[in-house]
């Protein structure tokens, strides 16, 4: 769809405004938008980032020039693809993105520091684990010894999931 | 699919029953949680995911809170029952697949239980969630929180000693946590003052978004208020802004409403009549008319203008009338032409069952 402004730029961003009691919809491009964002204020951007990227007016401020190619050892996924997609790969591309994201973190929210509950998983830092929890984590690896055939580590897994039973 | 396994249809928050009920609908709360190790869904494979549901269901089996908790797997379904569930807002359309050209990813799952549910492999792993009715922040998070200390005691979550609970899109990390009220507010949209309550919102980090969540149009004159920021702040505190903002504009709903009477009673007494007549005659009827229609006698109702129907109606009103329910009801495809039809016989036949 072509952008209600301009009629030139393909239209990418939905501006709903209220008016009286009906509501007019503009589908605009990321320019027009823009202008449109800075004379109304209210616009319901596509993503809460996209939304931040908006308010910063540079999305090329997300990932610094040159550190594009950076790849978490996990999942392998790039700061490019962070980039193109808003969303991360897996839980240690915190750990190996972290000055990057700590940046991030600091702009979108105002702090990268965790205040709220605190979290052990399951018989970390001294707590005794739910044993629940162990026979769960054994039948995973079960589950995963099968599927890579590993029937040796199967077969055992069973024996100790069955002791536990 | 049978919706009857849930007590209520998992809509028990309809029941208009909580604080505030005439302003607002309902409170939600939602953690989202990650296992930890394993790709974040869109970045998993599928057996990556089929191993998340498989972990999860099994850990939700040996809970209190989950323990007979209903299974739904989007993935397994139609597309048609699949927007049934988004309609009563228990399932997003990501994890329903109802986004255009995408279907649901396997191991996409809803457990619902009650009030509190848990959407498995939607943008993360795990999205825990309680809707209650009305204004009732406090003891959604309570009954969220406690699912979210069983569930952690069972699996584990990705969780960084800085960062918090890590979470597939940043904005997102640290609590988790999104609390939001789903709010009325024709006064606001009437007085005009409803664009300075909403860039207000902005400056004190809340967001506005419509009636289905983020992404969606505001219809109806309902507004989702929600925190903005998940990290740096406690969840009570979070909590407890969002409380504290939501009361205020409460008030300045109440104030515009006493405005209205006060400089233009004729106008709204017409104008919520109107919208009831046209409710109660009208022979067809689009999902949107009936949504802002609905809104007038809400207001109408909400101001005493009205003897009926009452607010549990309107709130089955409200999720009755959608495409997938009606077609559902009435064995229709959700395009189908005579939809309009059915759903102004189906909404004359609530509201002459009402007294009026």
């Amino acid at each position: 769809m072509l952008c209600d402004n301009c009629k030139e730029r393909e239209a990418i961003i939905n501006l709903t405004q209220v008016e009286h009691d009906s509501k007019v919809t503009l589908h605009l491009c990321e320019q027009c938008a823009q202008q449109k964002g800075v004379e109304t204020g209210v616009a319901i951007m596509k993503s809460p980032l996209g939304n931040f990227l908006g308010a910063l007016g540079k999305g090329a401020a997300l990932v610094p020039a040159g550190a594009e190619g950076m790849r978490c050892p996990a999942c392998g996924s790039s700061l490019r693809d962070f980039r193109d997609t808003g969303r991360l790969g897996c839980d240690q591309c915190y750990v190996a993105f972290d000055a990057h994201l700590r940046d991030l973190l600091r702009r979108l929210h105002g702090s990268s520091q965790h205040v709220g509950e605190r979290y052990d998983a399951p018989g970390e830092s001294g707590t005794e684990p739910d044993p629940r929890s162990h026979l769960l984590e054994l039948r995973a690896q079960l589950r995963r010894a099968v599927e890579g055939e590993n029937f040796e580590l199967a077969a055992e897994l069973r024996d100790r999931i069955r002791v536990l039973e | 699919m049978d919706l009857s396994l849930l007590p209520d249809g998992g809509m028990r928050w309809l029941d208009a029953s909580g604080a505030k009920s005439t302003i607002v609908l309902s409170t939600r709360i939602r953690l989202a949680r990650n296992v930890r190790g394993i790709p974040f869904s869109q970045r998993a494979k599928d057996s990556d995911r089929t191993a998340v549901l498989e972990r999860v269901s099994e850990a939700a089996a040996s809970t209190e809170k989950l323990g007979s908790a209903v299974a739904f797997h989007l993935d397994q379904m139609d597309r048609p029952e699949r927007q049934v569930l988004h309609e009563r807002h228990l399932v997003s359309k990501e994890l329903a697949g109802l986004e255009r050209d995408s279907r649901p990813r396997a191991g996409a799952a809803l457990l619902v239980q009650d009030q509190v549910g848990v959407m498995v492999n939607e943008e993360d792993h795990l999205r825990l969630h309680g809707m209650w009715s009305g204004f009732d922040l406090e003891d959604a998070y309570a009954a969220v929180e406690s699912v979210d200390a069983e569930l952690g005691r069972l699996v584990p979550f990705a969780f960084h000693p800085e960062f918090g609970y890590l979470t597939s899109c940043p904005t997102n990390a640290g609590t988790g946590l999104r609390a939001s009220v789903l709010i009325h507010l024709p006064g606001l949209v009437l007085t005009k003052e409803i664009n300075k309550v909403l860039q207000g919102l902005s400056q004190v980090g809340l967001t506005f978004r419509g009636l289905y969540g983020e992404g969606s149009e505001v219809v109806g004159n309902f507004f989702q208020l929600s925190n903005q920021t998940t990290l740096g702040k406690t969840e009570d505190e979070l909590i407890d802004h969002l409380g504290k903002i939501v009361r205020q504009v409460v008030e300045y709903e109440e104030q515009a409403r006493d405005v209205l009477l006060k400089t233009a009673p004729e106008e709204v007494e017409d104008k919520t009549w109107r919208a009831y007549g046209l409710l109660k005659h009208a022979r067809r009827l689009s999902f949107e008319e009936t949504m802002n229609l609905l809104s007038g006698v809400r207001l109408g109702v909400g101001l005493n203008l009205l003897p009926g129907p009452g607010v549990y109606t309107l709130n089955k009103l409200l999720i009755y009338t959608q495409p997938a329910h009606l077609a559902a009801m009435d064995g229709r495809s959700t395009g189908d032409r005579e939809l309009p039809t059915v759903r102004a016989a189906f909404v004359r036949r609530l509201l002459e069952a009402e007294p009026s």
